[in-house]
């Protein structure tokens, strides 16, 4: 056996080694948890890591066209829009919108369809590359945020983005909900829920997608080969919404 | 010439009356913060002792934001969601204070030191449960029709709204 050869057979014996001990790790620490759980749970004092990478399947043959199930859920959650929010001196076009539903027609068919839009948290995200002060800013995990306490509101991150999903906040806000705090001259978006998230819990929008039983929205890691996610994806495949920019989008949709 | 009898008297007046506005404020010099829910832990008042806290509590503050949104570290020791929930405290009515009036915890020293402060710009002042609900509720205010004037609901009121949110 050449040196060589026998170097990567160790390498090989350890990783099954790690692999083994991991396994008989998870199974003692989380006996009865539910798989889905311990796979994004994280204590509380832990960094978010590059181990994982948290993204959206959605399927559009399953959401339904004119259901708003998942825009309810995020107002409520995060407390913008309707009643949820004082934000009220602003007009419609400027309320600040973090997810919204989007209806595309085929003209050569007429085929219709309806699907959820809102940040795609790219992996090489345009508002991140364009923000003067470091605001615009990705998480390790690859969730894309905006850290507001340096925002100086100069938008070029909504002019960046191809999807839109930004908004600026332009009035003076009262009654915020504690985990999502939102004020005037900062601009907003989709935070995949990190609060729910970091607590090893599913977005606002995916768990009302699945409780009212549309089922239309998977959320989990993409790094993980075995998170529903995944397996969904390498079965069926997803598509990305403007593909072509190659920003590597977290959120990928079916059946487009 | 003073003689040195009529001098020591005087100087006593004189010391006396100097303290004079000291002792009739005894007590209540510089702010009066409302009293916190709870103590921290047996030893320390809050999560860090009080002085280093009254000196120190921006610092915290700062570095645990940056911890919080670009780390998710979640842990509540220097919080502001935990200050806010453990110091913002209703009046004996019920009511709760806002940001910028003498009874919110940190209005009552921070406008003694005519400080600003924006972390409520876009944090919330009141603690989660009393927060919920509590502008579409309450119309008092001629101009924000839908906005509050000063957060007034009883805890009763409040309690039985927000019964659902307390999961």
């Amino acid at each position: 056996m050449s040196p060589n050869q026998s170097e990567k057979n160790t390498d090989q014996y350890r990783r099954k080694f790690l692999a083994q001990s991991a396994a008989v790790a998870g199974l003692t620490i989380a006996p009865g948890i539910i798989l889905n759980q311990v796979a994004h749970a994280k204590s509380d004092s832990d960094k978010v890591s590059a181990n994982n990478r948290w993204g959206m399947l959605i399927d559009t043959n399953k959401c339904a066209k004119g259901c708003t199930d998942c825009v309810t859920a995020c107002q409520t959650e995060n407390g913008w829009g309707g009643a949820n929010s004082t934000e009220t001196h602003s007009n419609k076009e400027q309320q600040a919108q973090w997810i919204r539903k989007v209806t595309i027609t085929d003209k050569q068919t007429g085929h219709v369809q309806s699907l959820p839009l809102m940040c795609q948290h790219c992996e090489t995200a345009p508002c991140v590359d364009v923000c003067p002060t470091g605001a615009s800013m990705k998480r390790e995990d690859g969730i894309v945020l905006v850290d507001k306490h340096i925002c100086i509101g100069c938008r070029y991150c909504m002019m960046a983005c191809p999807y839109k999903a930004r908004s600026f906040v332009h009035e003076k806000l009262e009654f915020q909900k504690n985990h999502a705090p939102r004020g005037i001259g900062t601009v907003e978006s989709c935070t995949m829920c990190t609060h729910r998230v970091d607590k090893g819990q599913n977005p606002a929008c995916v768990e009302a997608c699945s409780t009212k039983n549309h089922n239309a929205m998977i959320f989990g890691d993409l790094k993980d080969a075995n998170s529903a996610i995944s397996i969904e994806l390498k079965k069926h495949g997803g598509e990305q919404i403007r593909a072509d920019l190659g920003l590597n989008t977290g959120v990928r949709y079916q059946n487009l | 010439m003073m003689s040195l009898r009529q001098f020591a008297k005087r100087l006593v007046i004189l010391v006396g009356l100097l303290a004079l506005p000291m002792l009739s404020n005894a007590g209540e010099l510089g702010p009066v913060p409302p009293k916190a829910k709870a103590k921290a832990s047996a030893k320390t008042e809050c999560v860090e002792p009080v002085a280093e806290m009254r000196k120190n509590h921006m610092k915290f503050l700062l570095h645990k934001r940056d911890e919080t949104l670009r780390e998710g570290v979640r842990t509540k020791t220097h919080s502001l969601v935990e200050c806010i929930d453990c110091h913002v405290t209703p009046k004996a009515n019920g009511e709760y204070a806002r940001i910028g009036e003498d009874g919110h915890f940190c209005s009552s020293c921070h406008k003694y030191a005519a400080v600003n402060v924006d972390c409520f710009d876009c944090h919330s002042d009141l603690p989660a449960n009393a927060a919920n609900h509590l502008h579409s509720l309450n119309k008092k205010n001629p101009h924000h029709k839908d906005l509050t004037a000063n957060g007034s609901l009883t805890k009763e009121t409040l309690n039985a709204l927000t019964a659902g949110d307390k999961k």
